[in-house]
């Protein structure tokens, strides 16, 4: 039997055991360890009387009060959606003209839509929705897919080039180079011409090569961007006359989508959102490109 | 080192290396068959067992050790544990600082898969928990064992077959990582042949530690021992559990679980918060319950609190794992037993964190001058800080608010850096003279500057993580007039940058910590070893219980 010391510091009795050097002081378990220890006990078992908490083979103890998570949630979610339903079904019977014009609406508008718009369209648009290099800019009102209400709503709900919708909109740039379809003179020849629709100063010295752009323009491309370059709603082709680049407008980026082509693709929504969402979607980014 | 081995022990380390060479060989060769990722650990399994033979075959003519050997306590094993657990603090808080900054700012990686998010995070968690957490409880039980037991380890093979097997896990895991071989299960990524190979290592660690305690001249079994014993068994039934899974092919890295759906994370998390008790709690608290009681020259507050704090801690954390599935698939009766069970654990946890701290009740003017011993108080106060804030966030509505936000690694980083690290710092300072006998450590100023940083990283990420979190658990559940949410998720992410920008700059001043570190335990393993040694063997050789 070990004998126990006395340590001079706390006063207390060693156990008598030593280990290398280290001694034990046999110190009293405190009262408060005691108490708490008591108190998260008797907490312990008074939530499990009231809550579901032991397993019974097959079933469990459901407790006293009733406690189900996933009717509790259930029930939350039909009163938050019926609480909304007050102003959803208002933009849902509504045309986007009169939504527009009514300020009390357009103020949920704006506070439901960004929160949709940040959590569905802004990783590729950008929390401002200006867009990204190959994701358009929302906020400029030069729509490629059209910028009637109905154009926009459509887009979104059926999406570019997208899988899932079997009405997607479509929009395929060939690759004018890497397929073979020109030579890499002509390629040059066209990216100098497109430059020069917006920038006519880029002409100055090139003469010749814009001169040859412009008969490989009306060949190839003018099917879809039209005669004058203006572009087509109908497939997306983007008007080459305007300061708006979606891939960037210097020569370099315009040689490298001649040659390469673009496919931009866009998620179809109609699966993911439903049409309330969708439509608060659309007088959302009508409004964020201000009035027309 | 080969050295301190026996001829016949020699024989054994390179039989055993052969066969691993050959089992790397075979790996390689039908991981290349098919084209599988298994191709690169094959070599890698050959490669390191070559280079560990390579280095037995230079000490393999070296003189038998001399039987005066059997009288003093066995550590080249531990030595070289503190080494290696050093080297891999810095890989694991370089791959966690540079996870840090891509966070804030998402390009500052290369344009590679190996250096994605996903890769890295399991590196670092691994590198930090596994490589330098591990290491450091494998080499200091050694240390404590054969001292609190007054018994040399019983051979001189199987520590070292631990230690480099622990390592060759190590490497398989974290190499895997970047190759893209994972389970997706976390902190238990290692593919199936990764994990075979760590229930060999582990149950030989296991057999290794009894076949000491059974030896022991001591008639008690000193605590720290229940702990590290308590972390020993316990890692390896959790290990054998969650990792259960059936290869596709035994000539590819690939596995499936033999758990699915709800019952997949049940088990996941049961492992996952068990590894949080056993591996970062019980083996640390063993850690503390010796170097603490040591570098103070205090005696052990109280007895009876440690036994108290040991089967309190042991019995409730096993059930608390389900409270990291609240409001999720799991029953709900299950997330209640690991609320409830969290919450009673709160009062073990306390005691041990009291006991620590109530030992140094007459031992305070040390902590006040000695780094080394106030790295390891630091560490109880953390230890109990991070205690109290598990049990409360296990609370149902508590998470409801917490749960998938920052605050939750804001959370394990105290726990991490608050207590895993600075006990194991503390107890580095502490060993490193007793081992290599040196009078103190190379620079007692380097060890307080580490102590600042280590303390200021710790604080700096933790409040930036906790000011984080709960703006993120806030912003997330935020409705307005309209009955919808307020903010969209990426305003949460925009919102978080300035405390991501601070959490890697805490993440950076802990890391710089753990270079000085390192420079410092260099340095006084270098300096030649003074007249005045220090040595924490209270007891004379002669009354060492020899090996078997």
């Amino acid at each position: 039997m070990a004998i126990g010391e006395r340590d001079p510091h706390s006063g207390h009795m060693t156990t008598g055991h030593e280990w290398n050097g280290i001694k034990e002081l046999n110190t009293p378990v405190p009262k408060a360890v005691w108490l708490f220890l008591i108190v998260t006990v008797i907490f312990s078992i008074g939530y499990w009387l009231l809550m579901p908490a032991w397993p019974l083979g097959r079933t469990y103890t459901r407790g006293l009060l009733d406690n189900d998570q996933k009717e509790i949630v259930a029930k939350r979610v039909s009163a938050a959606a019926q609480g909304r339903s007050a102003w959803t079904q208002r933009i849902a019977a509504m045309s986007y003209d009169q939504i527009r014009a009514d300020p009390a609406l357009m103020a949920y508008v704006r506070e439901d839509g960004h929160r949709l718009f940040g959590d569905n369209c802004a990783a590729c648009h950008g929390m401002n929705a200006t867009g990204n290099a190959g994701f358009p800019n929302l906020t400029d009102r030069d729509w490629l897919w059209g910028g009637t209400p109905e154009a926009i709503a459509h887009t979104i709900a059926v999406g570019v080039n997208s899988p899932a919708s079997k009405d997607t909109r479509v929009s395929q740039m060939m690759a004018f180079g890497k397929d073979g379809i020109l030579d890499n003179d002509a390629v040059l020849a066209v990216a100098d011409y497109v430059k020069t629709l917006s920038e006519p100063s880029w002409a100055k010295g090139k003469a010749a090569s814009v001169a040859k752009g412009r008969e490989v323009f009306a060949a190839n491309c003018a099917v879809c961007h039209g005669d004058q370059g203006r572009g087509n709603p109908q497939v997306g082709a983007p008007d080459l006359t305007d300061r708006t680049w979606l891939y960037g407008g210097d020569i370099d980026a315009i040689y490298t989508t001649i040659y390469t082509g673009r496919q931009g693709e866009m998620p179809a929504w109609e699966h993911r959102l439903d049409p309330v969402d969708r439509k608060i979607l659309t007088v959302f980014l009508l409004d964020k490109g201000g009035k027309p | 080192m080969v050295s301190g081995l026996t001829i016949s022990e020699r024989q054994r380390s390179m039989a055993v290396l052969i066969v691993l060479a050959v089992i790397g060989l075979v790996m390689a060769a039908a991981g290349a068959n098919r084209a599988d990722p298994m191709q690169a650990h094959g070599f890698l399994v050959l490669l390191f067992s070559l280079g560990v033979l390579c280095f037995v075959l230079n000490g393999y003519f070296e003189p038998e050790p001399s039987a005066t050997r059997l009288t003093s306590y066995y550590d080249d094993p531990s030595k070289a544990g503190i080494v290696i657990a050093m080297l891999w603090a810095v890989f694991g808080m370089f791959i966690g600082d540079w996870v840090a900054w891509l966070l804030a700012f998402p390009d500052m990686t290369f344009d590679a898969a190996w250096s994605s998010f996903g890769r890295l995070r399991p590196a670092h968690t691994t590198g930090v928990i596994f490589g330098f957490g591990g290491n450091a409880l494998i080499a200091t039980s050694f240390h404590v064992m054969q001292r609190t037991s007054r018994a040399r380890l019983p051979d001189q093979f199987s520590p070292w077959f631990v230690l480099i097997g622990y390592n060759l896990f190590c490497l398989l895991a974290v190499s895997g990582y970047f190759l893209g071989i994972t389970q997706s299960k976390e902190y238990a990524e290692p593919e199936w042949y990764a994990d075979i190979w760590l229930v060999i290592v582990w149950v030989t660690y296991l057999v290794l530690y009894l076949r000491t305690l059974a030896r022991r001249k001591e008639p008690h079994i000193y605590v720290a021992n229940w702990y590290y014993l308590a972390f020993i068994l316990v890692v390896a039934i959790l290990h054998v559990v969650n990792n259960l899974a059936v290869p596709a092919s035994f000539a590819g890295a690939k596995s499936y679980s033999l758990f699915s759906g709800v019952q997949d994370a049940m088990t996941q998390w049961w492992y996952g918060h068990n590894a949080v008790a056993f591996f970062l709690t019980a083996g640390f608290l063993g850690m503390m319950y010796y170097y603490l009681p040591k570098r103070a020259g205090r005696p052990i507050y109280s007895y009876r609190m440690s036994i108290i704090g040991f089967w309190g801690i042991t019995f409730f954390y096993m059930w608390a794992g389900s409270h990291h599935l609240h409001y999720t698939a799991l029953p709900q009766w299950v997330q209640t037993l690991g609320m409830t069970f969290s919450v009673m654990l709160l009062v073990p946890s306390w005691i041990a964190a009291a006991n620590a701290l109530l030992t140094l009740n007459g031992a305070w003017d040390k902590v006040r001058d000695d780094a080394t011993l106030r790295f390891m108080m630091m560490a109880a106060i953390f230890y109990g800080l991070s205690t109290f804030e598990g049990s409360f966030m296990a609370i149902r509505s508590v998470n409801a608010l917490s749960h998938y936000t920052d605050w939750t690694i804001g959370h394990v980083h105290a726990g991490a850096m608050g207590w895993v690290a600075l006990i194991t710092f503390g107890s580095i300072y502490a060993v490193v003279p007793w081992l290599w006998k040196r009078e103190r450590m190379y620079s007692p100023v380097l060890v307080e500057a580490h102590f600042w940083l280590a303390l200021a990283g710790t604080l700096i990420y933790v409040f930036a993580m906790w000011n984080s979190g709960i703006i993120q658990g806030l912003m997330w559940r935020t409705y307005n007039d309209s009955g919808t949410l307020t903010y969209s998720f990426l305003d949460s992410m925009v919102a978080m940058h300035p405390y991501y920008v601070a959490r890697a700059i805490g993440g950076l001043l802990f890391l710089i910590g753990a270079i000085v570190g390192c420079y410092n335990i260099w340095m006084t393993i270098r300096r030649p070893s003074g007249a005045s040694a220090l040595t924490d063997d209270a007891l004379l050789p002669a009354n060492l219980q020899p090996a078997e």
